[in-house]
């Protein structure tokens, strides 16, 4: 279980203090699919920092399973359980596809099972293994592989931040298959995704409402999507598309 | 080998991946002697009379063989200037591996001067791939200045893959090459300086022939308070096409100057450079540690990929 209490995250903008995050507290239980959606610059993402360890927060406690990890570093974090796939995937010169997912797994990784986490994401592992993750790969290639960095740690909190951006309809269709699929290979693993989409929404055992840097609504799929849908909190592939 | 001790034989894995004799033409030279010679009915290797070096050549039409002249210093204090010319026949498509390796343990400098001269046939290939590394803790210096001279006639084609990561203090390479018609260059630099280590590498390629190629790319790291100079010149002098990249990381102390330049002589001629020096970015190392590794680890990692 993830327990955010009284999580305050502040920032100093051309000499005035900014409030991302204001004293929020959340409980977030094992093996559930949570989504945390609402408008932009409402603290989704840096709510996800935050957990991952990116970021510090201003004040609060973060805990996790009951131990209070809010002093730990990412790697601590990391090790302990946490995944995170950013939202702008980083690209690197040299390191291979292989060489991100053999990291990720954490150690030695056989071509095959490699194969398998980029099948996972829909991509034909012999044409990808050894490419470089760098500028010669597609924003939605290389969003693929940062999911599938992921897919590889097998964590029991994983952390999605926007994962359908920038990705093509076939592989956002595929990412409900692939958060089911996690959910029930890691028992009790909890995937936190942050999204504006209906159709990641309407999967969700849970959504969370943020709104200036706190819960504005909290509740099951079917109590809480009607009443976002049609605003910038929950949109349809084709207001998505429009929006491009 | 037989005439080689354990700190040589290590030096000689570290700069030709040889464990044991190769199969293939090879020289070793070792301290400044004849260490191991082998030659075969295509590619014979001589001493020069005066005895600064040693020719190889290689007969027309010699396809799928291998040159090893790897050299290893391990006797603090040595220094040498060594002249290797190679004849490489027409048609011929070889392989040459070359490398350096000293292991200084006191406190005179160490110094190994190579001068390679590659007359590489019309229509030939050769992939040359040259290793230098240093070891041994005593405060001697370990100095290596490699100078290459690579003149390719009509059609012919050559890649260099020039890799230094470890262990030597200072080094002042100097690469030139001339090529005619279709004759094409690709080279691949490896750098890593540490501690107070200075290198410099230099290119100069002209491209002298109608459809003339060169692809001239270093990647570097420079840590600690090492410095390094990347001066690459390409001219073309016929319509070519040529491009160079400077891609370096820079770490703690560290000094880089890259000095990329171009010279067209001919309206034909296309010719481009890059150059690009920065610390890791963060955001590297923050996906690698959300991954689970240590900031270490994860700078490591992104080094070891970078310099592949």
């Amino acid at each position: 279980m993830l327990t955010l209490e009284n999580i305050s995250f502040s920032v100093m903008e051309e000499g005035k203090q900014v409030d991302i995050i204001r004293d929020l507290s959340l409980e977030l239980d094992n093996g559930k699919f949570i989504v945390i959606t609402g408008p932009n610059g409402s603290g989704k993402s840096t709510l996800a920092r935050i957990i991952a360890g990116i970021e510090q927060p201003t004040s609060g406690k973060i805990f996790l399973d009951g131990q209070e990890i809010t002093d730990k570093s990412i790697t601590e974090r990391a090790r302990m359980g946490i995944g995170f796939a950013f939202q702008q995937p980083v690209r690197f010169k040299g390191l291979e596809v292989f060489d991100l997912l053999r990291l990720a797994v954490g150690k030695e990784l056989t071509v095959e099972e490699a194969c398998d986490y980029l099948s996972e994401v829909g991509l034909c592992a012999k044409d990808y293994i050894n490419r470089e993750v760098n500028a010669s790969l597609s924003g939605g290639e290389l969003k693929r592989i940062e999911i599938a960095t992921v897919l590889a740690r097998k964590t029991k909190l994983s952390l999605f931040d926007e994962p359908e951006a920038g990705i093509d309809l076939w592989s956002f269709q595929n990412l409900t298959r692939i958060f089911e699929k996690m959910q029930k290979e890691i028992k009790g693993s909890t995937i936190l995704v942050i999204s504006h989409q209906e159709r990641i929404l309407s999967i969700a055992d849970e959504i969370i409402v943020l709104a200036a840097g706190r819960v504005e609504k909290r509740g099951t799929s079917q109590e809480i999507l009607p009443e976002i849908l049609e605003t910038e909190s929950a949109m349809g592939m084709c207001e998505r598309l429009k929006c491009n | 080998m037989v005439q080689m001790d354990s700190i040589q034989k290590r030096l000689m894995a570290e700069v030709a991946d040889l464990h044991e004799v190769p199969a293939g033409a090879y020289n070793f030279r070792a301290n400044g002697e004849l260490a191991g010679r082998h030659t075969t009915a295509n590619i014979d290797i001589v001493s020069k009379a005066d005895g600064t070096g040693i020719d190889i050549h290689i007969k027309p039409g010699t396809v799928n063989e291998s040159v090893h002249i790897p050299v290893v210093l391990s006797a603090s204090g040595h220094k040498e200037v060594v002249y290797n010319d190679f004849y490489v026949g027409e048609n011929s498509d070889v392989v040459i591996v070359a490398g350096c390796g000293i292991d200084n343990c006191g406190t005179q400098d160490s110094q190994h001067d190579g001068v390679h001269r590659f007359f590489v046939g019309k229509n030939s290939k050769v992939k040359y791939v040259e290793k230098h590394y240093g070891s041994g803790d005593g405060t001697g210096k370990r100095i290596l200045n490699p100078v290459t001279e690579v003149t390719m006639e009509e059609g012919s084609t050559m890649e260099m893959e020039m890799v230094q990561i470890k262990g030597v203090d200072s080094t002042d390479r100097m690469t030139t090459a001339n090529l005619k018609a279709g004759a094409s260059l690709v080279v691949r630099e490896r750098l890593m300086t540490h501690g107070t280590q200075t290198a410099t590498s230099g290119y100069k390629v002209e491209l002298n022939g109608e459809g003339a190629s060169a692809d001239v790319v270093s990647r570097s790291v420079a840590k600690n308070k090492s410095y390094q100079k990347f001066d690459a010149c390409i001219v073309g002098n016929a319509p070519c096409h040529g491009h160079t990249e400077c891609d370096s990381i820079i770490m703690d102390e560290g000094k880089i100057l890259a000095v990329p330049s171009l010279e067209a002589n001919n309206v034909d001629a296309m010719l481009v450079h890059e150059a690009a020096i920065g610390k890791i970015a963060g955001d590297q190392l923050i996906k690698l540690m959300t991954l689970g590794l240590s900031e270490a680890e994860a700078e490591e990692q992104i080094i070891n990929g970078f310099l592949k």
